[in-house]
């Protein structure tokens, strides 16, 4: 249902405009998130939070009050919350005894959860805890996933989908070389995921190709994989399902070949090859009395009558 | 002499520093990374050091930093190769342009389905109707100038404030004229609301439609679906619903006969004598003409007509059993025997026709 579709018809344009920022679209808005804080979210956990907010900076929504959910048993606040914000992405923030530093990130399809991870913080350094400069909110980050694990396990696959998800910010068809100056690189060992933060240095080096280093700026966290809750497989292929608009149009008539050779087909109409033009050669030139033969004895002249 | 090893000695001192460069850009890795440069995006395969991540401290970060720089210098050199350009001119950033991400992502709310077209649209298509693009401004004659088409300060005066109305020809000289505009303009609003309310009612409808089952028990049943259960109601007397009153529009429909019309019907003994006398003066001309009663060509052409239906038919059957050999295999089947034969029917029949009746005239 669109701002034309619905039963109460927005009053101005402002409201109008509104509407249509939300309405399905084929090509979709960038994903924001929500970071929502638990019941009794203690520092770690509301700095956590903090600090994402501030690399997901404009796309994401942070909630100053507690809300008492529980987002594994009872997903109707958390769907709530989402359509009133537009929030496709959250990240709740809780700290009980049985479940210390606990971060739940997770997804939307249709304003109803897709997939759902909890995550365990073990260990914290916040942006404030580092004192360097930083890079200025809004870059795009670079996304790196170090280990086997991302490839190998289900939940680990589905987490760097969620994680890419949840971190890639904007997409543009191009970028300025020199901007790219955020990265953010993910390891998975021993059932632990290292996630840092780096700035990248350009440096000189011999050739066009820069070298890099890295500069530690926060936020970093070690976090240990807990419950998840993923989407069931056809849901997951329903979310993942493009229309047909957006797929490439095949330009016909041209076809590639293993080496990279880009074959094209003309189609041509039928040619008359008697009015074909080649190259003039003098001795081919027809001559007058060729010429009056052809044309079945008449000459081209008329002879003038004195009548 | 003594230049040329000065020279040398430049290149010498020149050359490891060149080779530091060179080589600080390549890494080393056992398995190749996968790029998605559309998300700026690197999947290092390879499982990471773990003696260097083992211990916690700045040794883990060290190492950790170390991998990472590995794996974005990577990136980087990716990045680099796709073809840039300066954008803004010669003195403006370098820009790369990157190809569409190609890591799929689940989307964020569903694809929209297209409305179907209401009512009008699908008469404006039927039609050939389109729509005519208007300008926004309009001249003004009296303000001589160009006003918006409706709106504020629009071109024909603002209608609020009309304070003369002429009362029409034909019209009552008591009646109140701005009463009347309002109401017209109260009406017309109410019809717009409503009909774009059954507008999105008919969409919705389309959009949840259920296959229904034909009869619904009473309440929310459709005009179409009124007039069915009224029609079954009929048929479900003993009689088959040919003794029911009908309503004063009811159209009368001849029920379905099916198998049950082996009944003949005949004509009253004593009924029209002018359609019975034209009847038999009809039979008289036929027998009397030279004319045979059936014509044998038109007769013969529709049975041959029908035969090449059947055959075709049964050719269509033979072909889906048996491909594509069916199709090689055909035998034509023999014409020149089915016509005579046709023909040799036709004959006696058709004498029996004329000789069957005869009347004294």
């Amino acid at each position: 249902m669109d701002a034309l579709g619905r039963v109460v018809k927005p009053k101005t344009k402002r409201a109008k405009r509104f509407l249509e920022r939300r309405e399905p679209k084929l090509t979709e808005n960038t994903k924001n998130a929500m970071l929502i804080k638990g019941g009794n979210a203690n520092l770690t956990v509301t700095e956590v939070l903090k600090d994402i907010y501030a690399v997901k900076k404009p796309f994401a929504v942070l909630y100053k009050k507690k809300n008492i959910t529980r987002p594994f048993e009872d997903q109707t606040s958390l769907e709530f919350f989402s359509k009133k914000s537009d929030c496709s992405l959250f990240l709740f923030g809780s700290h009980n005894k049985k479940r210390p530093n606990n971060l739940i990130i997770g997804r939307m399809f249709d304003y109803h959860v897709l997939d759902m991870i909890e995550l365990g913080i073990e260990n914290f350094v916040s942006l404030k805890d580092v004192k360097n400069n930083k890079c200025p909110e809004g870059t795009k980050p670079m996304l790196i996933f170090a280990g086997d694990m991302f490839e190998l396990n289900e939940e680990y696959r589905r987490l760097k989908n969620l994680l890419i998800d949840f971190f890639r910010g904007p997409t543009v068809p191009s970028i300025r070389l020199a901007g790219l100056e955020h990265v953010l690189h993910f390891t998975a060992l021993d059932g632990k995921i290292y996630m840092r933060s780096y700035k990248v240095l350009l440096k000189k080096s011999g050739c066009k190709i820069p070298r890099i280093e890295l500069e530690d700026i926060g936020p970093s966290l070690d976090l240990v994989m807990r419950r998840t809750h993923l989407a069931s497989d056809d849901l997951y292929k329903l979310s993942l399902k493009q229309p047909k608009a957006l797929k490439p149009k095949k330009k016909k008539n041209i076809s590639h070949d293993v080496f990279g050779t880009t074959y094209g087909r003309i189609h041509m109409q039928k040619q008359d090859l008697s009015k074909l033009q080649t190259r003039k050669l003098k001795g081919l030139k027809k001559r007058p009395a060729e010429k009056s033969a052809q044309d079945g004895g008449t000459s081209p002249k008329k002879s003038k009558s004195a009548w | 002499m003594a230049a040329a090893v000065r020279v040398e000695e430049l290149l010498a001192a020149a050359a490891p520093g060149e080779r530091e460069g060179l080589r600080s850009v390549s890494v080393e890795k056992e398995l190749e990374l996968e790029f998605d440069l559309g998300n700026l995006l690197a999947l290092d395969p390879n499982p990471p050091p773990a003696a260097g991540l083992r211990g916690a401290g700045p040794r883990r970060e060290a190492a950790l930093r170390a991998l990472a720089r590995d794996n974005a210098q990577l990136l980087v050199a990716q990045l680099w190769a796709l073809p840039a350009e300066r954008a803004g001119g010669a003195a403006g950033p370098l820009v790369a342009s990157l190809p569409e991400p190609s890591c799929r992502l689940p989307r964020e709310k569903p694809p929209p389905k297209p409305r179907p077209p209401t009512r009008w649209e699908q008469f404006a298509r039927l039609k050939g109707i389109r729509r005519r693009k208007r300008t926004s401004l309009v001249w003004d004659e009296q303000a001589k100038e160009w006003r918006r088409r409706w709106g504020y300060r629009r071109a024909g005066g603002d209608p609020a404030r009309s304070w003369l109305l002429e009362v029409p020809a034909g019209a009552d000289p008591e009646e109140d004229q701005f009463a009347k505009k309002r109401q017209e303009k109260r009406e017309r609003v109410a019809r717009n609301e409503f009909n774009r309310l059954r507008n999105l009612a008919r969409a919705h409808r389309a959009s949840t439609a259920v296959p229904a089952p034909p009869l619904h028990p009473t309440g929310h049943q459709s005009r179409e679906e009124l007039g069915l259960a009224a029609r079954v109601a009929r048929v479900s007397t003993a009689s088959l619903g040919r003794f029911q009153p009908r309503l004063p529009k009811e159209p009368v429909e001849l029920p379905p006969r099916g198998r049950c019309s082996k009944k003949r019907r005949f004509e009253p003994v004593l009924g029209d004598l002018a359609a019975e006398r034209g009847r038999q003066l009809e039979l008289l001309k036929a027998m009397n003409s030279k004319k045979p009663a059936l014509d044998i060509t038109r007769a013969v052409n529709k049975q041959l007509r029908e035969e090449d239906a059947e055959a075709a038919a049964a050719k269509g059957k033979k072909q889906k059993q048996r491909g594509k050999r069916g199709r090689r295999q055909q035998q034509r089947p023999a014409r020149g025997g089915r016509k005579s034969g046709a023909r040799r029917q036709q004959r006696p029949a058709g004498g029996n026709v004329t000789g069957g009746k005869r009347k004294k005239a």
